[in-house]
């Protein structure tokens, strides 16, 4: 039982990681129906200039170290969502009257060009993450040690949800948001600046992206160039589980992968664990073919 | 055709470029030439039917892993096990296309995907103990075509561009039958063509298996060049530069020629930037994209036949084009 319940929670923080970046994924495609291939690369590129940050500015030295990780946070998330922004204008505005698949080729193509940038600027070799930063302690809940860092990370994930659920809900922008993603042209014609929702969308996307980067990095301790494919890989995948274009279907996707490799992982085999996540991803969408939050909306004839 | 000449001007070029090529452009042309044939039997599932498939490279993996199973275990010539490998790719894209078939666009996308995936692990975790794990299978035999053995860079150069003229005629045969035109219908408007009678689910099946089949046998080809095959090579990155091959090429078979040789050979090309060289790819994908945003060569209209046959001349269908593919789902 003990192990059930480790294992289940380490699956909600490697889940909330995922509903992180499946977020952004999602919010995208919601707006632009546009499958941002190179979201993943944004994450990796937000863990490589959470590291930077943390090692070259000595914010560490300079600040306690709770606050000096939650500046570089934010600052990881700025830039994280300036280079989203940026990808947006350059790669995909000039083929926003195009077919969708040609956007997607775009987008691979931006993924790999920032996979190669991260690797030229900071070579192929893996990063470690500087010790200190992983918070050393330990919980105990119903006489099972937790350590300190899972719970943190799942905190963290949980309040970056919250409040991106609460902005989207509750804020005029939000509903503009919400708009574009059901009818772009007739948000249009209701006065919505239908060309800033989406550069807003590409800030806020790659920024809670840049942020789980950075999550992974403390979590784990270790990052490389191509953990990005990856994790986007899965976050889309979580996406896609929950419904894509549905917020709420993000979260629930991501965490619900997260939780099935864990329990993959520790019971059945840990070299099967992304197959296992495959193919119940598969199944789900064989019961339900747009995912477990996505509605079935009818075709127009 | 009005593409007729410079389908016989690529022709007479690819025949007498071993000629004057050295060893290393050999061997990076037959890589095109099987990257095309991939390709175009991709081009049939995404570029004809407009299904949303990002996992070809199952279908590739399958193939070779028969022929390299059957040729090292079983001594099967290679050319025998070529249609037991199509045959085999075939079964599987059945097999697991059928209960996914009825997805739509980026659901399907993301289920291919997860399928070149699970077959990647499960050829790493040493299937059925046939594999050969991580390190995969090697010590495949050279082909024999009567008493011909096929072994250096010409021979095969010849082998996989001869595939590749004969796939060409086979799928622009198949692109102006019956099936051809209802697989572009399905593209254009699924609802509509079942609304034609055109039974969707299993014209769509037949492209994903006809497009299995085709891949299946040039992974033959592959286990057969490479002597050696392991799970890394069907990555889902292969899959991705066969898709973004398709859909580059804007959905006509010339397009594809065209598009293979620009994706395979342009990281050949930058070898002299050489670390920077597929940041340059990537940068290069996009500028294309942007540039052609419809592909490279969309299909020409097609013609119907006029009045001879005491019918009205039909009006000339709008090109299809493979960016447009996703319109409807």
């Amino acid at each position: 039982m003990e192990q059930f319940f480790q294992q289940l929670l380490n699956g909600l923080a490697v889940g909330g990681i995922y509903a992180l970046v499946a977020l952004g994924y999602t919010m995208v495609y919601g707006v632009l129906k546009l499958i941002n291939f190179a979201h993943g690369d944004l994450f990796t590129i937000g863990a490589y200039l959470g590291l930077t940050l943390l090692a070259s500015c000595n914010l560490s030295g300079m600040l306690p170290l709770p606050v000096a990780v939650l500046a570089v946070f934010v600052m990881v998330a700025l830039l994280a969502a300036l280079i989203g922004f940026l990808l947006e204008r350059a790669a995909y505005r000039p083929l926003r009257n195009a077919g969708r698949l040609s956007a997607v080729v775009s987008a691979l193509g931006a993924s790999i060009f920032f996979q190669n940038a991260v690797m030229l600027i900071y070579g192929a070799r893996v990063y470690v993450y500087p010790d200190f930063l992983r918070p050393d302690f330990t919980v105990h809940v119903f006489g099972m040690a937790v350590p300190g860092v899972r719970l943190l990370v799942i905190a963290a994930s949980v309040l970056l949800m919250l409040g991106l659920s609460a902005f989207i809900q509750r804020t005029r922008t939000g509903a503009a948001i919400r708009a574009v993603a059901i009818d772009p042209g007739a948000a249009r014609l209701m006065g919505i600046n239908v060309d800033r929702v989406i550069s807003l969308v590409f800030l806020i996307g790659p920024g809670l992206g840049g942020a789980a980067g950075l999550m992974v990095g403390i979590y784990y301790g270790q990052i490389d160039f191509t953990m990005g494919w990856s994790y986007g890989l899965k976050a889309f995948t979580a996406a896609i589980l929950g419904g894509i274009g549905n917020i709420p279907g993000a979260m629930l996707g991501g965490l619900l992968l997260g939780v099935i490799e864990a329990l993959a992982a520790g019971y059945i085999a840990i070299a099967w664990k992304d197959a296992i996540a495959f193919l119940v991803l598969i199944l789900i969408l064989i019961i339900r073919p747009t995912g477990i939050l996505g509605e079935r909306t009818a075709d127009k004839l | 055709m009005k593409r007729m000449p410079l389908y016989l001007a690529l022709g007479a070029l690819l025949c007498v470029l071993p000629l004057v090529c050295n060893a290393y452009w050999l061997d990076v042309c037959v890589m095109i030439g099987l990257y095309a044939l991939l390709a175009l039997s991709l081009n049939v599932i995404l570029g004809q039917a407009g299904i949303f498939h990002m996992g070809h490279a199952a279908f590739f993996a399958v193939g070779a892993y028969v022929t390299a199973i059957l040729n090292t275990l079983c001594q099967w010539p290679i050319f025998c096990t070529m249609p037991l490998a199509g045959a085999a790719a075939a079964l599987f894209a059945l097999l697991v296309a059928r209960p996914i078939i009825h997805l739509r666009g980026d659901y399907l996308l993301i289920v291919t995907i997860g399928i070149v995936e699970i077959v990647r692990i499960a050829l790493i975790n040493d299937i059925f103990g046939l594999t050969g794990g991580s390190n995969g299978i090697f010590g495949i035999s050279r082909p024999r075509l009567f008493g011909f053995r096929i072994v250096k860079s010409a021979h095969f150069y010849y082998l996989v561009w001869g595939m590749v003229g004969a796939s060409l005629l086979l799928f622009y045969g198949l692109w102006r039958s019956r099936f051809g035109r209802a697989l572009n219908c399905i593209k254009e408007d699924d609802i509509a063509a079942e609304g034609c009678g055109v039974n969707v689910t299993r014209y769509k099946l037949l492209a994903f298996v006809l497009g299995a089949f085709w891949a299946g046998m040039a992974g033959t080809v592959y286990a057969a060049k490479m002597t050696t095959i392991a799970p890394e090579s069907f990555n889902f990155m292969e899959s991705v530069i066969i898709f973004a091959v398709v859909i580059l090429s804007g959905g006509s078979q010339l397009g594809v020629l065209v598009s293979a040789f620009l994706f395979i050979g342009l990281p050949e090309v930058l070898r002299e930037f050489s670390n920077a060289r597929m940041l340059i790819f990537g940068l290069a994908m996009m500028i294309m994209m942007i540039w052609r945003p419809q592909g490279l060569l969309p299909p020409g209209p097609r013609h119907y036949a006029g009045p001879s046959d005491g019918l009205p001349p039909a009006a000339p269908r709008a090109g299809n084009q493979a960016t447009e593919a996703g319109r409807s789902a």
